[in-house]
């Protein structure tokens, strides 16, 4: 007998891309239950969406416009957490190529979060950032409840967001760049909270327990 | 700061894991899940896990143990072995493994780290090269099938050439093992790995050697590596984890706190 899923709590969107069940098995460990679909209905009913994603920003929005999901996760109202590249992708856009490509590509993404995606500006350090660094500042959003600056996470990437007034969380590999950005609903990680050992399960526990409300409190600029 | 990883391998042979000495005569340490939870736990950083019969026999593994591997633990972990294509990574990552590392199917299509760099991101492509110095000529030469010592031969490539090479064609990261060194607990081979880092602009990981506290020490020190690999230390519990992360902090290298 097939079981057609028609609601999930928790979901994770299926964006094609290669680290779905790190995800999901980091969500069960800590005891909550979570699906991992592209269905539309599924994603807009879900009390909490989480968007993964490894690779390239230019390959993972052709999977989701393949997908037909971007105005979809665009109209998501409740809380919605990115991973690495799920991150990047609620950027305007992302710049791939590297720093001294000066034909470089600009990929449009989701435009949820008012900043833009360029290379990591390492001066030297070698690329990609790869392993585990430090926070820099932290600010009181409530999916940082419990997270300190010198706190280590998992990072593996080339590129970044510039520290911005969406900026909740920073760390500096070279230059400093946003290591958590949001925006009313949408919060997005560079590093992989899944894969960042007990504070990253913090992170995540945090989102799944996090009350909507709580997102419209005010936050104390870094 | 970045921290220096410490990463313990376990080489895998039939769903147990094994080591040997100089690549040969394996012996069973245990079981694979057991075991990476408790690296996990002890404070890792990441796990390496060499299928290390896979590319020399030819057939296909049984990789369900990748999947059992993540639901388990919360660091970042690479498979390697017996990866000869977009859909054998694809098959891998997709079980849950963060990064995959290939070694001799990557000498015989080079071409093959920039089609998996291209597909899945450049991230999580790891070149595992395996070195002999060889004493005679005084050069440092790349080996293949290093799995299976009946197959085991060198190539015609130069280390640093090929590392070179490799990091050109796409891979994130280099996972250098000295074969002089393995198994033996005498030292990294500081030597080779400073001019491996000379000529790898990806993080570079050292391989082969490690026998106490204080050559963990001296291949950051030293060669600048950005994770140092090692495995009977680890499984026969000469080393601590937490003892070693304790030591090098009060050496001034940055690591993570267990």
């Amino acid at each position: 007998m097939t079981k057609v899923m028609t609601s999930a709590k928790n979901v994770i969107v299926d964006t094609g891309c290669a680290n779905l069940y790190s995800v999901k098995f980091a969500i069960e460990r800590l005891g909550f239950e979570v699906t991992i679909t592209d269905d539309v209905t599924i994603i807009q009913q879900a009390e909490k969406v989480i968007f993964p994603g490894v690779g390239s920003a230019k390959h993972a929005m052709k999977n989701i416009k393949a997908k037909n999901l971007v105005t979809v996760l665009q109209g998501l109202t409740q809380p919605v957490l990115g991973f690495c590249l799920g991150m990047q992708l609620m950027t305007e856009s992302s710049t791939e190529g590297n720093s001294d490509d000066n034909a470089s590509n600009i990929v449009p993404c989701l435009n949820l979060i008012p900043t833009n995606v360029e290379p990591l500006k390492a001066q030297g350090n070698r690329l990609p950032h790869m392993g585990w660094n430090t926070l820099t500042q932290v600010s009181n959003h409530p999916v940082f409840k419990g997270i300190s600056e010198g706190d280590y996470f998992y990072f593996v990437h080339s590129f970044a967001a510039p520290v911005s007034e969406y900026t909740i969380a920073s760390c500096e590999y070279g230059s400093t760049f946003s290591a958590a950005i949001a925006k009313d609903n949408f919060i997005g990680c560079q590093f992989h909270p899944e894969r960042s050992s007990a504070l990253g399960s913090k992170i995540i526990k945090n989102f799944l327990e996090l009350d909507s409300t709580e997102l419209n409190q005010e936050l104390v600029n870094l | 700061m970045l921290a220096r990883r410490i990463i313990p391998c376990l080489d895998v042979r039939d769903g147990k894991v094994v080591k040997g000495v100089q690549f040969r005569n394996h012996e069973i340490i245990g079981d694979i899940v057991p075991l990476a939870k408790k690296y996990a736990e002890a404070g890792a950083d990441e796990l390496v896990f060499y299928d290390i019969t896979a590319s020399s026999d030819g057939r296909v593994v049984d990789k369900s143990w990748v999947s059992r591997i993540a639901e388990v633990i919360d660091i970042p972990f690479c498979v390697a072995g017996g990866i000869k294509s977009e859909n054998d990574a694809k098959e891998i990552l997709m079980m849950g493994a963060d990064k995959i590392s290939i070694n001799s199917p990557a000498l015989r299509d080079p071409d093959l780290i920039t089609r998996l760099a291209d597909v899945f991101g450049q991230q999580c492509i790891v070149v595992g090269v395996d070195s002999f110095y060889n004493k005679d000529t005084d050069e440092y030469q790349v080996y293949q099938f290093t799995g299976d010592e009946k197959r085991t031969q060198q190539t015609g490539w130069n280390t640093f050439d090929w590392i070179e090479k490799v990091v050109s064609l796409g891979a994130g990261e280099i996972v250098l093992n000295c074969m002089n060194q393995d198994g033996v607990r005498q030292g990294y081979d500081i030597e080779q790995l400073k001019q491996a880092r000379a000529k790898c602009s990806v993080p570079l990981i050292a391989s082969g050697g490690a026998g106490t506290i204080e050559h963990f020490s001296d291949v950051y020190q030293q060669a600048d590596v950005d994770g140092a690999l090692a495995a009977s230390v680890f499984h026969k519990g000469i080393i601590p984890i937490k003892d070693l992360k304790t030591y090098l902090k009060e050496q001034n290298i940055e690591v993570r706190p267990c």
